[in-house]
């Protein structure tokens, strides 16, 4: 199904998508949205895994997404408790105002 | 149609659409719809392992990240009854800085993907590596350690998440 599209065209989607994904993360404040931002960032490195196992015909690739897959949910559950303790401490979730190891 | 094959067009459509809804993650201000917006944004990740024929992976796709992963997300941001007045704003200049670094980044990274050789894809006889019976077959051969490793990651997140969240612990 796939004649007609060469792995350039894979690089630079996936290359936006993970920009777009760094930008999310330094131009935001609210925590929720830097962890999706992360979660973008991961998912443009999955599909580039895609390209490249079609490209060599190894299933390996497909593997590794899956394995992917499973940091990323235990990240997100681990983070999303971290964050709910965090709410009920300081009662906000600005990334900004996390910086007691400053001074 | 323009000298496009078909498929040229769907990989065209559903490329836009995955850019488009992926910048409004980022630029909207309501949480919600953030998050609402990255489901999106998984949905057409999801067709495009369809058009690379990765069938099971975009189905285990969508249960993971649209059914289960994005669901935690609105239920915290629905606990913490997050909306946009309550949304944290940097200021123009971080802004500004934030965007003219991702900026050269992207400008970095195409300008040394732009050189590479143009390789056609394609899946002569090779149609069913996507297939669950192959990556099956790869997964509990080749990987079965890392498989039980991650099995054991899953357990301690659950069992970290569970100490970190609860109220006190003695």
């Amino acid at each position: 199904m796939i004649n007609g599209i060469s792995i350039n065209m894979y690089l630079m989607l996936s290359t936006i998508l993970f920009t777009i994904g760094a930008v999310g993360v330094m131009a935001r404040r609210n925590i929720i949205i830097l962890f999706m931002c992360i979660e973008l960032m991961l998912n443009a490195v999955n599909l580039l895994l895609v390209a490249f196992s079609v490209l060599h015909h190894d299933s390996a690739g497909q593997v590794f997404v899956f394995f992917v897959m499973a940091v990323a949910a235990a990240e997100v559950a681990v983070g999303l408790a971290i964050l709910s303790m965090i709410y009920r401490n300081i009662k906000s979730i600005d990334s900004d105002l996390l910086r007691n190891l400053k001074n | 149609m323009l000298g496009y094959t078909i498929t040229q067009w769907l990989f065209g459509i559903i490329s836009f659409l995955s850019i488009m809804f992926a910048l409004m993650v980022v630029f909207t201000r309501n949480p919600i719809n953030s998050v609402l917006y990255l489901v999106l944004t998984f949905f057409c990740i999801a067709a495009h392992y369809l058009v690379l024929n990765a069938q099971f992976l975009a189905v285990v796709h969508i249960a993971v990240y649209a059914g289960a992963i994005m669901v935690l997300f609105l239920f915290v941001i629905m606990l913490m009854n997050l909306n946009q007045d309550s949304e944290p704003q940097k200021t123009m200049v971080s802004k500004l800085i934030a965007g003219i670094i991702g900026g050269l980044l992207l400008v970095v990274l195409v300008g040394v993907l732009k050189g590479t050789e143009q390789i056609q894809l394609s899946q002569s006889g090779h149609s069913e590596i996507g297939l669950v019976k192959n990556l099956g077959r790869v997964l509990f051969r080749e990987y079965l350690f890392p498989f039980e490793i991650v099995s054991i990651l899953l357990l301690s997140a659950l069992v970290g998440a569970i100490m970190i969240g609860k109220k006190e612990i003695k």
